[in-house]
């Protein structure tokens, strides 16, 4: 879309995906996104970045998608500056500009002004993520009073859950108004394990900080670790060897695998199907295993470094991936079957906790709950950068936009992903898996998009002076899909949650940062 | 149904034996001989993500599978405080999390014992202390045991949960 349409002026940005960006006043960055949105364009992500230092006051960064790529829009405003409400066009911005304004203090023109990460446990005048910021040992964590929605009528109830959650779950409080079983409303309050990520990024040396990014939601780290070294190998202007590549994409569909098989166990499970847990956890515990032999790590942290990848994979290796594919694939399959001829399994998941693809759409729903909602994106295929191009990834899809249909999503996935995997090993191009990452600039910006197994992670890392980090923005799609959660709930009943939240299976670390 | 026995039959038994303690990560022995007889091995854990980014929680996840087989151990993740012998505890505290923590563990009844899992549990981690995150655990609530990993492999998580039971036997 050419952005002079709408009074911009775009220039192209060095990144691995098509990107540009372009500086906008707030009317033009209404206009622009209103104009993106009628196109069918997406927002990726939402932040602020403090450059008083600079004499440029704060900025808001939006970055938005469309079929041609991301673009970046840089709104500048002094200090006390407001910027224009973009939830209207984008509901999902409504709880990053919420956050947005915790962290940095600078607020959006819309109505709702609850705090969204803030939980009382610093001053609320305070924000961390300013420059000038400075924590205080005595802060005590005070009360907090949030205005959650109430549903009023005759025989509804209220039901609070969390922050500590009835299982090995992480940490978020859901409040559901309910009449006997039915959930007529579900509002979420998360921001309980926001542990200062970006701020602490501000301590980093840059070529540290992709461990950092790596631990940001550790079922992702792949993702996000590769999508780091995508910002930083654009800023530092590093040509990443090809074998490299290769090794990071292997990396991200074993991820992907594994994450996929531990859904697919816990969903049985939750439908009462004991069998698929125990199955389905055997599967992943071996693809951990040749992790842990192969890449020296279980769940593959610190796997992808700035320049390349920490190890290679031997003719050995390569040889017990490719038997390792066709045994899942084979033992993945006898289990699906089960899965689709059992009809207690069956009865629950079809027609449960259904997002319709046009409430996707109209949301913004992304990534692996999206394809199940008939919402095509994945970064794979539309912006296939090396290793894609060549390996030419399957998309995978359904219009259901129910349990089942996020269930059939991850069965084909790991279909398509084994096939990636075995692609991989058998074409991996020689060469050094490595490349040296020098000094970087100051001040430069750069961006990583990779599609993790839950959706689009998105990085966006500036440099300092000294080889610091600037600031570092790191988003994961669950900021998308959390508020659609509580649609997919709506007239479904109480016990039916734990299975509708599974099939979702969004991070709480990723968000709350 | 058959095609359910078959998988079951074919996939066999995969449990593999216990791992020895690791009394190396034992933080404090404070136990007497009699609160293991009262537990026995039938130890019920209550899980607290403090704030972790969630590394720990999958390897805590895998403790179930059928390689270890810790319910086979007579060992059991509880929904409750209430219900629970331990609180195996994950990640740096956010601070947000710090009065549920703290909340958890008042619930939970003696002698309960507080196992730290992860190097955010045992140090900080990463993440470290800041204005979201007060590090350890053991800035918080008293711990017993702390299994060292990021995350720490399932072997190593059983080790330090039995660490922790065993070391009160002696």
């Amino acid at each position: 879309m050419n952005l002079s349409a709408f009074g911009l002026t775009s220039a192209g940005v060095p990144s691995v995906i098509p990107a540009r960006r372009a500086a906008a006043t707030g009317a033009q960055l209404l206009v622009t996104c209103r104009g993106m949105r009628e196109q069918g364009g997406e927002l990726i992500a939402l932040w602020l970045t403090d450059e008083r230092d600079r004499d440029a006051g704060f900025c808001l960064h939006v970055v938005l998608r469309d079929g041609d790529g991301l673009t970046l829009l840089t709104h500048t405003m002094p200090e006390g500056g407001q910027y224009p409400d973009l939830s209207t066009i984008f509901p999902a911005a409504a709880r990053m500009q919420r956050a947005a304004f915790d962290l940095m203090g600078i607020a959006c023109d819309g109505d709702d002004q609850r705090p969204w990460l803030w939980l009382a446990s610093w001053p609320i005048d305070q924000f961390p993520l300013r420059r000038d910021f400075v924590a205080q040992e005595k802060w005590q964590p005070g009360e907090e009073e949030y205005a959650f929605v109430k549903v009023e009528g005759d025989g509804v109830h209220e039901i609070p859950v969390g922050p500590v959650h009835a299982g090995i779950i992480e940490p978020g409080h859901f409040r559901f108004q309910v009449v006997g079983e039915k959930v007529l409303r579900l509002e979420e309050r998360l921001g309980w394990v926001h542990k200062g990520i970006e701020k602490r990024f501000e301590s980093m040396p840059i070529a540290d900080g992709i461990r950092l990014a790596g631990r940001v939601s550790g079922d992702s780290t792949v993702a996000y670790a590769w999508a780091y070294a995508q910002a930083l190998e654009s800023i530092a202007g590093v040509e990443v060897p090809l074998r490299a590549l290769w090794l990071r994409a292997l990396l991200l569909e074993r991820e992907r695998i594994a994450n996929h098989l531990g859904d697919l166990g816990y969903l049985g499970n939750d439908a009462g199907f004991a069998f698929g847990l125990a199955q389905f956890s055997r599967l992943k515990e071996d693809v951990l295993r040749t992790n842990l032999a192969t890449f020296g790590h279980r769940l593959l942290m610190d796997a992808i470094v700035p320049g390349g990848v920490a190890r290679d994979v031997d003719t050995t290796q390569a040889q017990r991936m490719r038997e390792e594919c066709a045994r899942l694939a084979h033992e993945v399959k006898i289990v699906r079957g089960i899965y689709d001829e059992h009809a207690g399994v069956q009865d629950r998941f079809r027609n449960c906790g259904r997002v319709t693809p046009e409430l996707a759409y109209t949301l913004g729903l992304t990534g692996l709950a999206g394809r199940a909602s008939g919402q095509a994106f994945d970064a794979r295929c539309d912006f296939p950068a090396p290793p894609y191009d060549k390996l030419g990834v399957r998309k995978v899809g359904a219009d259901g936009g129910d349990v089942a249909a996020r269930v059939a999503v991850r069965f084909d996935e790991i279909a398509e992903s084994l096939r990636l995997v075995r692609a991989i090993v058998d074409d991996l191009p020689d060469g050094p898996i490595r490349a040296a990452v020098g000094g970087t600039p100051a001040l430069r910006q750069g961006f990583g998009l990779v599609e993790g197994w839950r959706g689009p992670v998105f990085v966006a890392l500036t440099s300092g002076p000294g080889d610091a980090i600037r600031r570092c923005h790191a988003h994961d799609p669950s900021w998308q899909n959390w508020p659609v959660l509580e649609h997919a709930i709506i007239d479904n009943i109480v016990p039916d949650f734990p299975l509708i939240n599974k099939s979702f299976n969004l991070s709480y670390s990723g968000h709350d940062l | 149904m058959l095609t359910i026995l078959k998988q079951i039959a074919k996939a066999g038994i995969k449990t593999e034996r216990a791992p020895d303690a690791a009394d190396e990560m034992v933080v404090v022995t404070r136990l007497q001989a009699q609160v293991l007889r009262t537990l026995g091995r039938a130890l019920a854990i209550r899980q607290v993500d403090a704030g972790s980014c969630n590394g720990c929680e999958l390897e805590i996840h895998a403790l179930g599978n059928p390689y270890y087989n810790i319910e086979g151990l007579g060992i059991k993740f509880v929904a409750s405080p209430r219900h629970a012998d331990m609180l195996l505890v994950t990640g740096p505290v956010s601070k947000h999390m710090a009065i549920a923590l703290r909340r958890t563990y008042d619930a939970t009844p003696e002698p309960r014992l507080v196992v730290a899992a992860g190097d955010c549990a045992c140090g900080g981690g990463i993440f470290g202390e800041s204005y979201a995150s007060l590090g350890r655990v053991a800035n918080v609530i008293p711990v017993d045991v702390a299994i060292p990993g990021c995350p720490p492999t399932p072997t190593q998580l059983l080790q330090g949960i039995l660490a922790a039971i065993t070391k009160a036997a002696e």
